[in-house]
């Protein structure tokens, strides 16, 4: 199966691991990325509080490109996930904010039709890889590994504009996915709560107040790891989690993995080429655990 | 149908106060709502169960708990969509207040901050000779704000008051928008500045992440969320500017529309208001060395995506004011 790649600005730059660990387990998956060229930011819901009509437009640019392609969206972020979510009810439920977008568009030849449907890699491999191909490409599964799923806020909300509704399986995907891998389970309340990476540089003691609290959480529940398929989450959650472990005044240490490194260790591909050593939690009691299955 | 309440209960008088689980097996019609299975257990089942309830119309706003981990109006949900496989649904006190008996809630918090955004007309300058004039459009635009109920849903399942009781949360913000975006309210352009340059320190609008959780919880369809997205909109353009919020709004935006994509690497610095800010420098440190090290650095040439100018000419064309004449030279997002 083929899709235009929407790999998002974080997964180019703070979070580097994440691009090559996706483009390794599509191609064992079968899935073929053609990057849609010169794609934009989606701005995050950022760009959104400022100028809703400037982040709509570079979407829809988004979108077009991708029509042109003749190909389905493919992301890895649950943040791009919502935001072109949002972008795409309001685009295509106002056909007169369509047009006057498209007026923007057409300077440079594109036009958007309307017919584009963003998807995250987790939805995709669910509803149109399947479980069953995925299971069968699961070589190494993660037998014994207790792993908590945390979602990211816009890959779960508002359900309106993520087809909840019709797709009532993608509010339990994340622990439908990890079950097929192997591992258990860690159901905790924290998993669709917010990370707290949008309020970083504006109240930071909130931001780590929200890291510790859900780690922490996760790992009193007996988590060995915890999976997001957010990149923005796991900037904070990793990245952030021995200074919101100072906060807490206590030892966390919860290694983040990425959806596609979780999913590329059940597949039997080597933690050193998923990017597993670029974390700033160490995996490596992770990776102990695994190296002792067999 | 039959099914299986899972109340979370607490007394306040019991030897040694704790919260715990109890389980209520009852029979009701095909479409009761969640409270009428709680009223039929408080009648037949359990009379000291304690839940307050009053229009059983999703008007007077009484009945918000947590549904399955979610806040809602108990007589606007469904029993029958509620319930999971084995017939259950849980049901807890809503979040964030104190629990004063099993689902009922201390609103103190809740009224203090309605309170503290100073909810009636506040208009500036010398009064019309006439009746103050509001468009239609205008009031028909508050009637979303106006439609909330007090329920407390969002403030219930607000992400930020769950580790910071001080932020004024999405009603009293909501509410506030509600003063803002009126007509009559402010000076004579009806720009309520005073509200706006409170509602942008500490606390107020620029503390909110965005989680989507009061837009998801709020029964009414008031989106709170959205409402203090547009507080911030109208306090840039009022001016109030100087705060991290408003800057990482910006910058955000600036570096998007130079370059096509986010730069990592200057967004942070350019929030906290560059690289003269000293202490947010040094607080940056550390986790700029552990990424460093982690080979993690976003790039320090931050790249244009190819046809830079199409994106450009877009920034230009719908920002205005903050593209200006220099785009693309001597910007550090150029």
């Amino acid at each position: 199966m083929k899709y235009a790649f929407f790999p998002g600005c974080v997964s180019q730059g703070a979070a580097p691991e994440l691009y090559p660990a996706a483009m390794l387990i599509c191609e064992r998956i079968g899935i073929d990325l053609e990057e849609i060229p010169g794609w934009t930011c989606t701005g995050a819901g950022v760009m959104q509080e400022k100028n809703q009509l400037f982040g709509d437009t570079l979407n829809a640019r988004n979108f077009a490109k991708a029509e042109q392609m003749g190909l389905p969206i493919l992301t890895i972020c649950s943040t791009c996930q919502g935001v072109m979510s949002q972008a795409n009810k309001r685009l295509t439920k106002d056909p007169e904010y369509l047009a006057q977008i498209n007026d923007y568009l057409a300077e440079e030849g594109l036009e958007y039709k309307g017919t584009a449907e963003p998807k995250h890699l987790l939805w995709i491999l669910i509803e149109d890889i399947g479980l069953d191909k995925v299971t069968e490409l699961v070589t190494r599964p993660l037998a014994g590994v207790r792993m908590a799923p945390f979602y990211g806020c816009y890959i779960v909300r508002p359900t309106e504009a993520l087809d909840i509704e019709d797709h009532p399986e993608r509010q339990t995907s994340l622990e439908t996915l990890i079950e097929t891998l192997g591992a258990t389970v860690v159901d905790f309340e924290g998993k669709t709560r917010c990370c707290g990476f949008p309020i970083l540089t504006i109240n930071e003691k909130n931001s780590m107040a929200m890291v510790g609290k859900h780690t922490s959480e996760a790992k009193d529940l007996g988590a060995d790891v915890m999976v997001t398929p957010c990149p923005l989450c796991h900037l904070n959650l990793d990245g952030y989690q021995p200074k919101a472990s100072a906060q807490l005044k206590r030892s966390v240490d919860l290694p983040i993995l990425h959806l596609p490194q979780a999913i590329g260790l059940a597949m039997g591909i080597p933690a050193q080429e998923l990017g597993l050593q670029k974390h700033i939690v160490s995996t490596q009691p992770l990776a102990v655990k695994l190296g002792s299955r067999s | 149908m039959d099914v299986t309440i899972k109340i979370k209960r607490f007394d306040p008088e019991a030897d040694q106060p704790h919260s715990y689980w109890e389980d209520f097996s009852v029979s009701v019609p095909d479409n009761a709502t969640v409270l009428d299975a709680l009223i039929k257990i408080r009648e037949e089942i359990d009379g000291t169960l304690t839940l307050r309830c009053s229009c059983r119309s999703a008007i007077c706003g009484s009945c918000a708990v947590r549904i399955n981990g979610h806040a809602g109006l108990a007589c606007k949900t469904s029993l029958s969509r509620a319930i999971d496989e084995d017939n259950c649904v849980t049901v807890e006190p809503a979040g964030v207040m104190k629990v004063i008996k099993d689902l009922t809630v201390d609103f103190d918090l809740f009224w203090d901050k309605i309170r503290e955004v100073e909810p009636y007309l506040q208009p500036q300058g010398a009064e019309p000779e006439g009746e103050y004039i509001a468009s239609n459009e205008s009031m028909l635009h508050l009637s979303g704000v106006t439609a909330c109920i007090m329920c407390g849903a969002c403030v219930s399942d607000c992400t930020v008051l769950e580790v910071d009781p001080t932020f004024l949360g999405p009603a009293a913000l909501a509410k506030a928008y509600r003063f803002t975006a009126d007509p009559r309210d402010g000076d004579r352009e009806g720009v309520s500045r005073d509200r706006l340059r409170n509602l942008s320190e500490a606390t107020g609008m620029w503390d909110c992440t965005r989680c989507n959780e009061c837009v998801q919880a709020c029964p009414k369809g008031v989106a709170p969320m959205d409402r203090i997205m547009a507080l911030r909109e109208q306090a840039v353009s009022a001016g109030f500017t100087n705060n991290n919020g408003a800057r990482h709004t910006s910058a955000f935006t600036e570096s998007v529309g130079h370059s096509g994509r986010l730069d990592e690497l200057r967004l942070p610095i350019k929030s906290v208001g560059g690289i003269t800010n000293i202490g947010a420098m040094l607080s940056y440190a550390p986790v700029g060395w552990r990424a460093l090290t982690h080979g993690k650095m976003p790039p320090i040439r931050h790249k244009n995506v190819e046809n830079v100018e199409n994106v450009r000419r877009l920034f230009r064309k719908l920002e205005p004011d903050l593209a200006g004449p220099q785009i693309g030279r001597n910007s550090p997002f150029g």
